[in-house]
């Protein structure tokens, strides 16, 4: 079955959507999504959609969907990467995506993600250094 | 729809499954490239052809889309006609509200669409099916 994958950087789940998405891959990503940050604590999710030639009603409900759900499992997300065009067809469209934040890029994304995520004391660690 | 002017080419996808709406806006893509849509009106016609689609598929239970290259004097553009022989809409001016669903959506498919094209038209019969045609002109 398709899937797409989710990469794990520290705190942080990144993932980089690169096909055109049908409605039940769509599903599967937010399933898969919530699974892991509750598996792995993570404190951040930045999905890159820079790829994505369009997001439809559909595509947008989901990425609001998993920003919701990642902020009850206390974590924030952060879409990144939409082309202009994309932009204006979703405003057209009636949808503004409330509720999800956007950077234009992976490095933004991840500074945001850096700034609003508190370290992670465990991982911050100097147990190996002073055991 | 009155249309007037020529039609220089017709296609038609069929919408039976998930899949066949990811393959809609595909053909939809090859088609605007190909007409020389530029790249915001592309991404407006795919978006508005993957929201009929999933309508076609979710609401009429499957269906098709007839696309059609339209030739009016120095205009030219591009017809997208979705029909199914599902349901029906009962209300089609209630369906064209913003934030109205009668699924889990968001109620943004049909009035959505309508802002993304030029022209549209539903013709609608309880029991015998759905026909959305847009239009829109380069």
């Amino acid at each position: 079955m398709d899937r797409i994958p989710i990469l794990r950087m520290g705190d942080f789940l990144l993932v980089t959507i690169q096909v055109d998405m049908h409605d039940k891959l769509a599903l599967t990503l937010q399933d898969d999504l919530t699974t892991r940050i509750s598996d792995v604590g993570a404190k951040g999710v930045l999905i890159d959609i820079s790829s994505l030639e369009i997001v439809d009603s559909f595509i947008g409900r989901t990425l609001a969907n998993i920003a919701s759900m990642a902020k009850v499992l206390d974590a924030e997300t952060v879409v990144v990467g939409m082309q202009p065009a994309v932009a204006i067809t979703l405003v057209e469209l009636g949808m503004s995506l409330p509720g999800i934040r956007t950077a234009l890029n992976v490095e933004s994304g991840m500074q945001f993600l850096r700034e609003v995520t508190p370290p992670n004391q465990e991982a911050d660690g100097n147990q190996w250094d002073n055991p | 729809m009155e249309i007037s002017g020529t039609i220089r080419k017709v296609e038609t996808v069929p919408i039976q499954n998930a899949s066949d709406v990811v393959i809609v806006r595909q053909r939809v893509r090859v088609w605007t490239t190909e007409m020389k849509f530029g790249l915001v009106d592309q991404t407006k016609i795919v978006t508005a052809a993957s929201e009929l689609g999933r309508n076609t598929l979710e609401h009429g239970g499957g269906g098709s889309l007839e696309l059609a290259w339209l030739v009016n004097g120095t205009r030219t553009g591009i017809r997208l006609c979705f029909s199914d022989r599902g349901p029906g809409i009962a209300d089609i001016k209630q369906a064209l509200t913003d934030g109205y669903t009668s699924g889990q959506g968001m109620g943004l498919g049909l009035g959505g669409s309508k802002r993304l094209m030029n022209e549209f038209d539903i013709q609608s019969e309880p029991g015998a099916g759905t026909t959305v045609t847009a239009i829109r002109w380069k």
